[in-house]
């Protein structure tokens, strides 16, 4: 394609740059090709504003019928590639038709403007803001470039953040009771939490944690739900006995989070699952899941001390309760369900 | 199979050391390049080894080893880090994200101790942090390691009296409850290692656990060396935390263990201070546990401790340690109905110890120990345990050891009932015991009434207990015992007569009931005995106060006389005769002519009634007549009554030679140096004319019967006696008598048919050289024999 390229060669540069662009916070953003770069990172109600050079290329001219710059909020299926559905479009006109000879900036301002989702990149479904430039040709076909950049909406901590708790079980084979400090975490956060064993009967060779991430798209028959689990955390090592409590202490730092998003312009979801899984011996695995919410927080928390919190776990009076047995390989997999 | 496993298992072990020294060789690479992603990577992978199950501990250890001295070299790596101004806290983070939680925690424990030292935060917060994020690893073995490393890391940075890490907050019961703590989740660990996995494999379950239990015992060793722990902090906190973990474990290697560790590594001074405290816990532990060595340990270091320095006895009076430890053999012995009769007796024979040691004045304590021990004994009959008896044994030499002196051991009332339960054999043993320490120690005992108590104790060797002789005695045995039964009685002394008197009459009245057998061993101890209280009397002016009822040798001589009667039971006539002559010798040193008479007619009888074998008849006869010579208390007719017999005896020997050289024997009997009216010259010529008689007589029918005239050795042998008394100016041996002797035997020996005899040569030869020799030395004695010619 190289000889097309040269063929319809763009007949001038467009670059396109903020005006904060030295000061602003640059985030790494992993692109569609993989490669990762550093782009700025702004948040819902800023002003967006920079300039927007045309710079043709030398002993040639550019004719046009306009040049505007566009600000959109893009979700793209990949079901459905290249087919973007924008709910965010802002146009700023730059010029008037007419010829350009030699480099020419135009400035441009978005002010306060509302971008209610954060950027995304998912299994099956990417969130993208972009300033995009037009340079209208009538018969060439237009001149356009790209500029991306990162929204992240921070919001303040939730001022009610309960702890999960919650007794489960197995009858006559396995009870727990298990407690996570909060209900939400920011992504830097540390879910610090505790397992207690009221009752073993099978033979556990251990317990893990895992993070898992339900992405779903689409809606209604269409909908397609993807699962991965991102984080696999070993919580214990061999088998504990009635009594024991085995401590949680997960890092969220080193994993690729990123905030649940809740039916985003009715087109998709992600949300976050603790997953916590005992394997036994005979490697039949028995889990509880347990949706959390992530989110960036305005004020992450300060890091600065070690973590070494521990929350009461307290014996509550144990209530018999009927054994649940989730579908599918049941003697493979086994949900442990409430009590 | 087993060898199977153990090949396998080698295998792992090497496969598992190969995986950890890659990963350490990695690791040391990103160290040197001061790489922390990289050296946490690797370190984390090296570890990973660890999370093996396939290891008996034992091989276990020799992998862990290995990674102790790799995170060594990290630990030394985070310091470096620390001082080039990374952060410890976000260090300390850093680790945690390893997804693996064994390599997590064992790196966790190694950045911990480096947080620890930098001060970055408070010692205890982090020995809480990290003892509480270790219980993710519940499989025993890996825990007991994980653990064991935390323990290791954290010994020189626990927040103790006078550490670097005292202070702000951190205090020495911080470092207590670290360590209490972990000790609490291991012993946890240790214990379930016990009811994992199948049934049939209990053994080597066992085997790797008491492997294991050191990993546990450190803790509270390290308990121990806590500088803060003193008695107060041991009294209130750290012992009755122990105690409840060692109690609530309920299992049965696990107590044992750890009340062995508590009693070894506390000093003997809490011990004793907290002493109701232990001992408390004793009989809420699992019945099968072997408390008698817990508690018998206990108490050989308090003993040992009491032992140490006079100045410690008051401590042991003041918080009552006899009492208390005798209440809690007491409990426990209720407790443990099942215990064997060697566990009651190992009990009460180191208590019996402690309290030798700790109370050696109050003996009544020794004796309600040895009271309690003969109840718990009571309705069980002898016992039959060879190891019980072998304990009793020790409990009954205890008190004889400490006090070097049985007379103590006597005092005690209830020392025999407890050898009631002896079985005949260790009874003689124990027995045994008793005279070899009096016989150490030359123990005086001093009155009949403890004599009688002693012999009551050692009645084992003195007769046949039940009546039952022994038929399956061994000989030397029975030897060895009544020789050492001899020698006690011959140790007998007293200076006071009157005691000594009745000592004896004891004595003998236990002796005579001995049977034939033993008779033969204990009479002449007792005879001789009884014969130096004789010669001790002796010395004394007779009868001081005329009172009838005091000691005279008379009723000794009397008491003798019925003793050695009694040997005629079993019989031997020799050694009655012997011992008649012995008293009859002694008869005559205390002037009492009708005693010695009657025992020279006593041993006369038996000469002549019992004795009956010519070898004997000879032996017999001579000590008749060497005993007989020394005798002067007797008047001149008994004198002659008994010489005549004693003559009469001779003559009438079986053999030729033996009446011949018991003639000339007799002949001494005429001539007593050293007594003037005992010089009778014409019957000791008498004599010696008969011996010559005899002596030709005997070549005489040596040469009918063998045709040869035999040796001439009693001619020489005559010639002798004839230049003793010649010598001695007996006025009937003269030169004349002496030359034709000699010249008889100089005839004899050239004469063919007399048998030459080189020895008889030489002895002749010798008594010529005498004459000569007495010739040379001039003089009186020269003169005398002048005449003679050789």
């Amino acid at each position: 394609m190289n000889y097309l390229i040269g063929a319809f060669k763009p007949s001038c540069n467009i670059s396109i740059t903020f005006s904060d662009a030295k000061t602003r916070k640059q985030v790494p953003f992993k692109k569609e090709n993989g490669q990762t770069v550093m782009l700025p990172l702004f948040q819902s109600q800023e002003n967006i504003s920079g300039k927007v050079s045309v710079e043709p290329v030398p002993g040639k001219k550019v004719e046009h019928n306009g040049i505007k710059v566009e600000l959109l909020g893009q979700i793209e299926m990949y079901f459905d590639r290249g087919n973007f559905y924008d709910f965010t479009s802002l146009v700023r006109e730059l010029d008037i038709p007419g010829e350009i000879y030699e480099r020419k900036t135009f400035p441009f301002e978005f002010s306060t403007v509302e971008m209610p989702y954060e950027t995304y990149n998912g299994a099956n479904v990417r969130l993208r803001y972009v300033l995009k430039v037009t340079i209208s040709r009538g018969y060439a076909g237009s001149i356009v470039e790209y500029q991306d950049f990162v929204v992240r909406n921070y919001s303040p901590p939730p001022s009610i953040n309960n702890s999960i708790k919650m007794e489960v079980g197995i009858e006559d084979c396995l009870h727990i009771e298990f407690e996570y400090n909060k209900s939400k975490y920011h992504l830097k956060d540390v879910i610090v939490g505790k397992i207690y064993f009221l009752l073993v009967r099978i033979k556990i060779k251990n317990m893990d944690l895992e993070i898992r991430r339900r992405e779903s798209t689409g809606s209604g028959a269409n909908t397609h739900v993807e699962t991965e689990t991102l984080a696999k955390f070993e919580l214990m090592d061999g088998a504990p006995v009635r009594g024991e409590s085995i401590p949680i202490r997960l890092f969220l730092s080193p994993y690729e989070l990123t905030p649940t998003h809740k039916n985003i312009n009715n087109k998709f979801s992600v949300k976050y699952y603790l997953n916590l899984v005992l394997v036994d011996e005979e490697d039949r695995r028995y889990f509880k899941q347990q949706e959390n919410i992530f989110c960036w927080c305005e004020r992450p928390v300060c890091l600065g001390g070690p973590t070494m919190a521990y929350p009461s776990c307290r014996l509550k009076a144990f209530h018999n309760g009927q054994t649940y047995v989730d579908g599918g390989d049941a003697q493979r997999q086994q949900q442990i369900s409430p009590i | 199979m087993i060898a199977d496993r153990a090949e396998d298992e080698e295998k792992w072990l090497a496969a598992g050391m190969t995986g950890l020294q890659q990963n350490a060789f990695h690791m040391h690479r990103a160290l040197d390049s001061n790489n922390l992603r990289d050296a946490l990577k690797y370190s984390a992978q090296m570890l990973s080894e660890l999370r093996t199950s396939k290891l008996s501990p034992h091989k276990y250890y020799v992998l862990y080893m290995r990674a102790f001295d790799e995170l060594r070299k990290l630990e030394m790596f985070f310091k470096e880090e620390a001082r080039r101004g990374c952060s410890v806290i976000d260090l300390y983070e850093l680790v945690q994200h390893a997804g693996n939680i064994l390599p997590r925690l064992y790196l966790l424990c190694t950045v911990g101790s480096v947080y620890i030292k930098s001060k970055e935060a408070p010692a205890k917060d982090v020995l809480k942090d990290l003892v509480e994020m270790c219980r993710g690893i519940q499989h025993p073995v890996r825990g007991l390691f994980l653990r064991s490393y935390l323990s290791q890391v954290s010994r020189d940075k626990l927040p103790d009296i006078g550490s670097d890490y005292e202070g702000d907050g951190d205090t020495v019961v911080d470092a207590v409850d670290f360590v209490l703590q972990n000790f609490t989740e291991m012993n946890k660990l240790w214990v379930r290692m016990q009811h994992q996995g199948p049934a049939r494999e209990k053994e080597k379950r066992e085997k790797e656990r008491s492997e294991l239990r050191d990993l546990v015992g450190k803790n509270l060793h390290v308990l121990s060396q806590i500088e803060g722990v003193d008695l107060e902090m041991y009294k209130e906190t750290v012992l009755p935390r122990v105690l409840e973990q060692v109690v609530n474990c309920k299992d049965e290697i696990a107590q044992f263990y750890l009340m062995e560790c508590i009693i070894q590594v506390f000093p003997d001074e809490y011990h004793l201070q907290t002493l109701d405290v232990l001992l408390g816990a004793c009989p809420q532990l699992q019945p099968s546990v072997d408390i008698k060595t817990v508690l018998s340990q206990l108490m050989e270091r308090l003993s040992n401790y009491a032992a140490s320095s006079a100045e410690v006895l008051p401590e042991f009076l003041q918080v009552e340690a006899f009492s208390k430890l005798s209440n809690a053999i007491g409990k426990v012995i209720e407790a443990q109905v099942d215990m064997p009769t060697i566990g009651v007796v190992t009990l009460y024979s180191s208590l019996l110890k402690f309290t030798l040691h700790v109370h050696p004045d109050r003996l009544d304590y020794a004796d309600q120990v040895l009271g309690a021990c003969v109840k718990k004994l009571s309705g069980k009959g002898k016992i039959e345990d060879n190891k019980a008896t072998k304990q009793i044994v020790a409990l009954l030499s205890a008190p004889l050891e400490k006090y070097n002196d049985i007379v103590t051991a006597l005092k005690l009332s209830n020392y025999p009932r407890v050898m009631e339960y002896l079985d005949n054999e260790t009874n003689k043993v124990m027995a045994t015991v008793i005279i070899q320490s009096i016989l150490k120690n030359k123990t005086q005992i001093s009155t009949a009434e403890k004599m009688e108590a002693l012999f009551e104790l050692i009645k084992g060797l003195i007769k046949d207990l039940d009546g039952i002789p022994d038929d399956e005695l061994d000989e030397d045995d029975f030897k060895e015992e009544q020789n050492s039964v001899a020698r006690l009685i011959q140790m007998l002394s007293n200076d006071d007569p009157e005691e000594m008197f009745k000592i004896i009459c004891t004595v003998r009245k236990h002796v005579l009931t001995g049977g034939p057998k033993r008779l033969l061993f204990t009479v002449p101890p007792l005879v001789f005995s009884s014969l130096k209280l004789v010669r001790q009397l002796q010395g004394q002016e007779e009868n001081p106060f005329g009172d009838d009822l005091s000691t005279t040798p008379k009723k000794i001589f009397q008491l003798l006389n019925q003793t050695i009667e009694a040997l005629s039971s079993i019989p031997v006539p020799d050694l009655a005769l012997r011992l008649y002559l012995q008293c009859a010798e002694a008869a005559n040193d205390c002037e009492l002519e009708p005693v010695a008479y009657e025992f020279f007619t006593q041993a006369y009888i038996l000469y002549e009634e019992e004795i009956s074998d010519s070898k004997a008849q000879v032996t017999a006869i001579h000590l008749i007549i060497g005993t007989l010579q020394r005798m002067h208390v007797f008047g001149v007719e008994n004198k002659d009554t008994l010489t005549h017999k004693a003559t009469g005896y001779s003559a009438k020997l079986l053999k030729k030679p033996d009446q011949c050289r018991a003639v000339y024997a007799c002949g001494h009997l005429f001539w007593v140096d050293d007594q003037e009216n005992m010089k009778d010259g014409d019957r000791v010529l008498i004599c010696l004319k008969r011996a010559l008689r005899i002596a030709n007589a005997a070549q005489q029918m040596s040469n009918a019967a063998r045709g040869s005239t035999g040796s001439v050795t009693l001619f020489v042998e005559i010639l002798n006696k004839y230049l003793y008394f010649f010598e001695k100016g007996n006025p009937q041996i003269t030169v004349a008598s002496i030359q034709s002797l000699i010249e008889l035997i100089t005839n004899e020996m050239q004469s063919e048919s007399t048998t030459p005899d080189p020895a008889t040569d030489a002895f002749f030869a010798s008594t010529l050289r005498y004459i000569e020799f007495q010739k040379q030395k001039g003089g009186a004695v020269g003169e005398k024999y002048e005449p003679i010619k050789a």
